[in-house]
């Protein structure tokens, strides 16, 4: 594996990983929501 | 990681985010929200904000299930050979584990937050979708676009659900209204790519029966349109302000189906007024089911009677 490969897998990897917390978030906030709206 | 050369490199989320046909969501959003702006009673903004986000993962997981399910067909279509799995960016159960993760989290979302009926509804046009029309019926019968209709009719009906928790006559209408729709919208784009299904052995109407025979059945569902568009105005649903605008959207889109409807395409034909029906579909739907909820909106408010 070349050094440019290494760096594209893990450039991928990072803007994978921060579209999946970023997504993770979201629904943390969602539920938070939905709990108080059902609450209320 | 032993081999590199048999790894590929890891998908892109834009891929993942492909796979949910995004083109095809907007319209599933914008007339699931026209289905909760519409029905009487009101909801909470949260709950039809989540209402409507489980409708479009519902509506993406299928796609992503129906990518998964038809990377074979895809690849031999020039329209879809550029969809993440046909053109090698992304693993073919990559897409199917997306797609279940999305089914399965949509419904169980609606049903916890919203209501288990619309759950139950959105459960059952996801399979219907992705197992009763891609597996089943698409590729043995000609009428597959009209039963795949189906599938897109059911956001504004859950959309009604979700508010009113029971299934009334107006979001039957709804769902009568996209389902004879969807065959002449469909039809006239697959005349002008009617080659495309025919090397991918998708039985598409115009393979299959012919063009002459095709351009018939859009001229029939285009008339059958007419009266369901202007249903709700009938049954009390809806006011005049919508039976009138629905009355006059539907008598132009059976003026465009009427040419197409009498002609016949010489090789190398442009196919224009196929074309322009099917543009012409497209802002067919967005108007009539804007103008349902401007008119609803209206009457709640107590402007209109």
């Amino acid at each position: 594996m070349t050094p440019e490969e290494q760096a594209e897998i893990r450039r991928r990897q990072k803007s994978r990983n921060v579209a999946l917390g970023l997504l993770l978030a979201f629904f943390v906030l969602l539920f938070y929501a939905i709990t108080i709206a059902r609450m209320g | 990681m032993t081999d590199s050369a048999a790894l590929p490199l890891p998908a892109e989320w834009r891929d993942f985010f492909a796979l949910t046909k995004p083109r095809v969501m907007s319209l599933v959003i914008f007339t699931g929200l026209c289905g909760l702006l519409a029905a009487p009673g009101h909801i909470n903004p949260v709950l039809g904000f989540t209402a409507i986000l489980c409708i479009a993962m519902g509506a993406g997981g299928s796609g992503a299930l129906n990518m998964w399910l038809e990377s074979d067909i895809d690849a031999k279509m020039k329209r879809t050979a550029a969809r993440p799995i046909p053109s090698g960016r992304l693993r073919r159960e990559d897409a199917r584990d997306f797609g279940v993760a999305l089914s399965v989290a949509s419904v169980l979302i609606m049903g916890l937050a919203v209501h288990w009926l619309a759950a139950a509804l959105l459960a059952f046009s996801i399979v219907y979708y992705a197992v009763f029309y891609t597996l089943w019926l698409k590729p043995r019968t000609p009428q597959n676009i009209v039963i795949g209709g189906g599938a897109g009719a059911f956001p504004p009906l859950i959309g009604w659900v979700a508010v009113t928790g029971e299934i009334t006559t107006m979001p039957l209408i709804l769902f009568a209204i996209i389902f004879m729709w969807t065959p002449p919208h469909f039809w006239a784009l697959a005349l002008f790519v009617k080659t495309d299904y025919a090397n991918a052995g998708i039985p598409m109407l115009p393979v299959v029966r012919g063009e002459s025979h095709t351009r018939k059945q859009i001229l029939a569902y285009s008339v059958l349109l007419v009266p369901i568009a202007v249903a709700p105005w009938f049954v009390g649903g809806a006011g005049a302000l919508y039976g009138v605008t629905a009355l006059v959207l539907s008598l132009a889109f059976l003026s465009l189906a009427v040419p197409v409807a009498s002609r016949a395409s010489a090789p190398g034909d442009a196919m224009l007024p196929e074309k322009r029906l099917f543009k012409f579909s497209i802002l067919y739907l967005f108007a009539l089911f804007a103008v349902l909820v401007v008119d609803r909106v209206l009457a709640y408010s107590g402007v209109l009677a």
